[in-house]
């Protein structure tokens, strides 16, 4: 099933544009990742995908209901149910333990305390870092940091993972753990991931390819909006 | 990735130094420790073995008489293993001269031909590049990935993301470079 679309998406800062018209359908469970040069539109795209920004022209839709023209109050809420964020770095709240940091998402969701915090201890587990439950970010490896980070983006258990170069600021075995984790859990739970990068090494994690040049997708041979033989799935 | 070249003489004499082996050991150790390389034939173990004997490098215990075919057992010399040690102590050179395959056709396409042409070849070989490093990190990140397996696909994977680096620069320069070639 189509989980998101993008339709003749056109956005711009000021007189400068960043999207020129993406069109772009993510499935269920599909591991998409978005590259190009710097000041491609990527990372717009990505921002208007989750609903963080509205699009000037064209149309989001999830699951079949078009979300751009929702309130923000409707959208900021299908962020904190439905979808994941997973920005590069300054995510964690400082002054909170992983554990707090990793529950936050669900006690805004309504769910009780202890819940909270049995779900922040299995996800961090997960991601490997079960003895950071009670240290702030502060006192955490930056790899550490991410993989908290990681839990928090997955511990409401999204339909859709936003991811934007979730790994810039690590070094490559660090990054490496963290991403493989990342797509191994999202395989499990069946998530999208909308993977933003400008490193063909951390795109190769994907199913599937789409490149962007100045605001539209290239399609001149690395327009790799297929899967390719040898993805993973 | 320098001359390109493996010295599969010291690669044996490595292999040795873990013990005792046949020919036909030496080939299945060889594959399994260098899981993406070029498996080794077995002309090739037989005629460097025969070098290495000759050399006093590597001494041989004589053909068992076993039911199946005769087999020679070969163990590491002293001098095999000073010869090793010599070749673990010297850094390769590094990157000596740039001789790529892929540098060396863009240099013909924008001689010969135009920038399209060079153009067309370099996006062609990005996708290539693309598709081997999904395959090598597939195969990585696969449950049952050894760290041999590990080890030799991030070897691979680094080289192609240099590569797919430069073919990514090469694409935005090579209008540039036409100009030049030509001018």
């Amino acid at each position: 099933m189509t989980q998101l679309q993008a339709r003749g998406l056109v956005k711009s800062y000021g007189p400068t544009p960043a999207l020129r018209g993406i069109t772009l359908d993510i499935d269920e469970g599909e591991i998409v990742a978005v590259t190009g040069a710097s000041g491609c539109g990527k990372s717009t795209l990505l921002h208007c995908l989750a609903g963080i920004l509205r699009p000037d022209a064209g149309e989001v839709h999830w699951r079949g209901h078009r979300l751009d023209t929702w309130s923000e109050a409707a959208r900021s809420r299908l962020r904190r149910t439905e979808f994941g964020v997973l920005f590069q770095f300054g995510q964690l709240v400082a002054e909170l333990t992983a554990a707090e940091n990793v529950a936050l998402p669900l006690l805004l969701a309504g769910t009780g305390r202890r819940a909270a915090r049995t779900a922040a201890l299995t996800w961090l587990d997960r991601l490997g870092v079960a003895e950071c439950a009670d240290v702030r970010p502060g006192e955490m490896s930056g790899g550490q940091q991410q993989r908290c980070a990681t839990a928090r983006a997955l511990v409401t258990e999204p339909r859709v993972l936003f991811a934007d170069e979730p790994t810039g600021s690590l070094d490559t075995l660090a990054g490496e753990q963290v991403l493989t984790q990342l797509v191994r859990l999202a395989r499990e739970q069946h998530t999208s991931v909308v993977l933003v990068t400008h490193e063909p090494r951390i795109a190769a994690y994907a199913d599937r390819e789409v490149v962007l040049r100045d605001g539209v997708i290239d399609h001149t041979g690395l327009g790799l909006d297929a899967p390719l033989a040898g993805g993973s799935r | 990735m320098n001359s390109g070249l493996v010295s599969t003489p010291h690669l044996l004499l490595g292999l040795l130094a873990t013990g005792t082996m046949h020919g036909y050991e030496l080939k299945r150790a060889h594959d399994t420790r260098l899981p993406q390389a070029r498996p080794l034939a077995f002309g090739q173990v037989y005629a460097t073995l025969g070098r290495l004997l000759r050399d006093g490098l590597v001494a041989s215990t004589g053909p068992e008489r076993l039911a199946g075919p005769d087999r020679t057992a070969y163990t590491l010399t002293e001098q095999g293993r000073v010869t090793l040690d010599r070749w673990l102590s010297s850094v390769e050179p590094p990157m000596p001269y740039v001789n790529s395959p892929l540098f060396a056709k863009v240099v013909v396409a924008l001689l010969v031909a135009d920038v399209d042409r060079a153009r067309a070849y370099l996006v062609a070989q990005r996708r290539a590049h693309t598709e081997r490093l999904r395959e090598l990190t597939a195969l990585k990140t696969a449950p049952s990935a050894s760290v041999d397996d590990v080890v030799a696909a991030d070897f691979a994977i680094a080289h192609l993301d240099a590569d797919l680096r430069w073919l990514h620069t090469t694409l935005d320069r090579v209008a540039d470079w036409h100009r030049e070639v030509h001018s």
